[in-house]
């Protein structure tokens, strides 16, 4: 089973039943952890070990939704190429290093509470750009779009990761 | 939440026995052991009725070890062969540990671990843990009169992949089958969760004596999931005693101390911290072995302002797996305390302060820990049913990584990820008929491999002639339930393979464990053979239940031939069991492991088909 949807039983999309997957996750899981193997032989401790943690990849794909995005995508062929293909619309170029000053700014100055805002507006930025991508994959069906819709969340999702260290830098 | 489950009548437990598990605390301080009678969690007490032993081991110099509160008695007597606080030691390098020099024992800096030279020869931290977990176990085995079936033995979350593979090596080497390494808040959470039926997001702010976790966890009917987890593995209870100690020190005005009067000093300042939580100053008198009088009082106002700095120190983790975890002070239910360090006032202010609420005080911090593990150890020995046990869910609390050119760390599973986990990344050769490929698996959240903690070197050969950036090697990292990791590479055009257990740059090979067991035998006037065949005899009778409720409850996915090669594995186990060969046992049991390899696999599959199955129908 390569596609993470069918394992939960659900069907492949962007919209996402969060109730029925955590549901699904945790049925699956008090099957097949290995809690439940721990009096087990070395065989069925093996197939735990491995289900367990296939079924935790899979959710944690599923969660993410830059994540399940990209399988969404690879599922109907679509590779993001977020590594080769940097090309990058101006306007969004524009406004990621005006954000990136204001990190830097904020990250010399050590000053927790503008790391907050800088990430109230990074995530308000993500949840519109993850509209968009909701309507290009189940609606307009835009693939290619769609991927270049998930390769700006991707670059967001690294400047994400640069607040969290300017988070602990300042602390 | 069924923490007091009185079985119905007609609705009682499968009729197998109960096995009997205990869950152990081993701490920085003090150790506990704990197990499930009756439906209730216990600790269980020495036969002077203390449930408390001291984490302190003496040696002797004809090689016998004491342990817990006679060696206590005797540490400022014989400082250099009375081990306190070794957990600090435990899968650490001379160069890792603060303060080593304050220390009055005579380290040996062996690779990896650092190891002590005592009266009774150099020992390693695992050794020394190993003693104090016999007595634990001993004292189970006389209360519960029988052998124990498994332990579940708890670790502090922020422990790495070398102090948790030292613990579970202590386990083996006191005779135990752990069942799992368990983090310490996880446990005080399942305590407190089940005791309270409490539901939501909670935090678990657990300060030990040398160890400072903090875990968010989510908990829901069945359910404890860790949601983030945090802490500093070299932050406890002993640095405040540490900060008592310097300001005697100071305030004495006393030149270089010896040994003994150190360690007098560091109890003394121990007993003041203790009583400042329920004093506003404390007395602190000594006499040292020069005849030189100490004579001071320390007041809690001055307590406080010398601790600032460790109270603080606490919140940076607490902060990070707030972010981590996506969450605010707001999203927080309640925040449990645990651990003795946390009874002091100004953590119990500082925590309140944070959070904006009375933190949760409601069980013995001091127990909470071992009575959870004791909980968990029942549910894995399988004494609960299906519907009365509780799903866990928990995380690894620091990233794996491997070293890529520029001495940098490259993430490969990232911390607060569910466990068990696998992650494959892919490499390539950067020379023109490169054989050869060596990896640098390290952990830790830094950039620079220099700042993270190194765990494993090995290296992948015979890696066919090629031209640079067309071999593919896939590397893989897969962390199991108990934390623990295991990396192995493979080339795909050639099919070669490399693979090792995190273990032998820094933790004991099987062959030292072994030595290390025939050692303690000698002392211990237990036979090497009897304790063989006793392990080898409970690991064949639990795969022959296993086997046999297996076959009982999913036979039908075998055909006929399939189902004979299984059985007749089986009956000649059962054969052997009565017999006294333990090679012969362990022979037949593997062999019935492997009869039964593709038989476990199928149910796994169709457990997970009935689960799916079982959705479907019920949300039509």
């Amino acid at each position: 089973m390569r596609n993470h949807f069918e394992l939960f039983g659900l069907t492949p999309a962007f919209a996402l039943d969060a109730v029925a997957l955590e549901r699904a996750y945790r049925d699956i899981q008090s099957r097949v952890h290995p809690d439940r193997f721990a009096n087990s032989g070395d065989a069925e401790r093996r197939a735990s070990l491995q289900w367990t943690t296939r079924v935790n990849e899979a959710y944690r794909t599923l969660k993410n939704p830059v994540q399940r995005a990209k399988h969404v995508l690879e599922l109907q062929g679509v590779d993001v190429a977020f590594e080769t293909n940097t090309a990058m619309p101006p306007d969004f170029l524009m406004q990621q290093m005006e954000l990136r000053e204001a990190l830097e700014a904020a990250t010399q100055d050590k000053n927790p509470d503008s790391l907050g805002r800088i990430r109230n507006d990074l995530v308000a930025e993500k949840r519109a750009l993850e509209a968009q991508l909701g309507k290009a994959i189940d609606e307009s069906k835009d693939y290619s779009g769609a991927a270049g819709l998930v390769r700006k969340l991707m670059f967001l999702d690294k400047l994400d990761a640069e607040i969290d260290l300017a988070y602990e830098a300042a602390e | 939440m069924a923490l007091l489950q009185i079985s119905e009548p007609g609705m009682s437990s499968p009729p197998h026995e109960q096995r009997l598990a205990v869950g152990i605390d081993l701490g920085t301080t003090n150790s506990l052991v704990a197990t499930v009678r009756g439906g209730m969690a216990a600790v269980l007490s020495d036969a002077l009725g203390r449930p408390l032993l001291p984490s302190i081991v003496r040696y002797l110099p004809d090689g016998r070890a004491e342990v817990g509160y006679p060696a206590q008695a005797r540490q400022s007597e014989d400082p250099k062969n009375t081990i306190v606080s070794v957990k600090r030691f435990m899968g650490r390098g001379v160069k890792d540990v603060a303060h080593l020099e304050s220390a009055p024992y005579d380290f040996v800096d062996a690779p990896g671990m650092l190891q002590i030279r005592t009266a009774a020869g150099v020992k390693s931290p695992v050794e020394v843990s190993a003693e104090i977990l016999r007595v634990l176990r001993e004292r189970a085995e006389l209360s519960l009169q029988g052998s124990l079936s498994g332990a579940v033995i708890t670790v502090p979350a922020y422990f790495d992949d070398a102090q948790r593979q030292a613990t579970k090596d202590a386990g083996r080497l006191a005779g135990l089958n752990v069942l799992r390494l368990l983090n310490e808040p996880t446990a005080a959470a399942i305590a407190y969760g089940l005791d309270n039926a409490a539901e939501g997001i909670y935090a678990i702010y657990d300060l030990g004596g040398g160890t400072f976790d903090l875990s968010i966890l989510k908990l829901s009917r069945g359910v404890f999931e860790v949601v983030a987890t945090s802490g500093d593995s070299m932050l406890g209870g002993d640095d405040f005693d540490q900060r008592v100690f310097c300001w005697i020190v100071e305030q004495a005005k006393l030149a270089p101390l010896a040994p003994k009067d150190a360690r007098l000093l560091l109890t003394r300042a121990r007993e003041a911290k203790e009583y400042l939580t329920y004093h506003g100053e404390a007395p602190i008198t000594a006499r040292l072995s020069c005849g030189e009088f100490v004579d001071l009082a320390l007041d809690s106002e001055t307590f406080c302002r010398i601790t600032q700095t460790l109270v603080s120190k606490t919140l940076g983790p607490v902060r990070k797996a707030l972010r981590d975890g996506g969450l605010s002070v707001a999203d927080i239910k309640g925040v449990v305390m645990v651990g003795g360090a946390t009874r002091m006032p100004q953590v119990q202010r500082a925590v309140g302060e944070f959070f904006r609420r009375d933190p949760l005080n409601n069980l013995d911090p001091d127990k909470v820990v071992a009575l959870g593990a004791a909980m968990q150890a029942d549910v894995l020995a399988g004494n609960k049913s299906q519907g009365e046990d509780w799903l866990l869910l928990d995380v690894i609390p620091l990233s794996l990584g491997i070293e890529t050119m520029g001495g940098l760390a490259e993430k490969i599973i990232p911390r607060n990820s569910t466990i068990p986990a696998a992650r494959a990344q892919e490499f390539t050769t950067f020379k023109d008929g490169q054989s050869a490929m060596s990896f640098h698996v390290v952990q830790g959240e830094r950039e620079l491999v220099s700042d993270c903690r190194s765990l494993a070197r090995f290296e992948l050969r015979g890696i066919p002639p090629m031209a640079a950036g067309a071999a593919r090697i896939l590397v893989t990292f897969q962390v199991d339930a108990d934390g623990l990791l295991a990396v192995s590479a493979k080339e795909h055009s050639s099919g070669i393979e490399a693979s090792v257990a995190v273990k032998p740059s820094y933790g004991l090979a099987d062959a030292d464990i072994e030595r290390m067991l025939r050692d303690s035998f000698q002392h211990a006037r237990e036979d090497v053979h009897a304790r063989a065949l006793a392990e080898h005899r409970v690991e064949g009778q639990r795969l022959v239940e296993a086997t046999r409720s297996a076959l009982q409850a999913d036979g039908a996915l075998l055909e006929g031939k399939e189902r004979s090669v299984i059985d007749d594995a089986l009956a000649e186990l059962e054969k052997l069991l009565a017999a006294t060969d333990h090679r012969a046992i362990k022979r037949a049991t593997d062999a019935l492991n492997r009869a039964t390899e593709s038989f476990a696999a199928r149910r796994m599959d169709a457990g997970i088909r009935r689960a799916l199955a079982g959705r479907q129908i019920g949300s039509l």
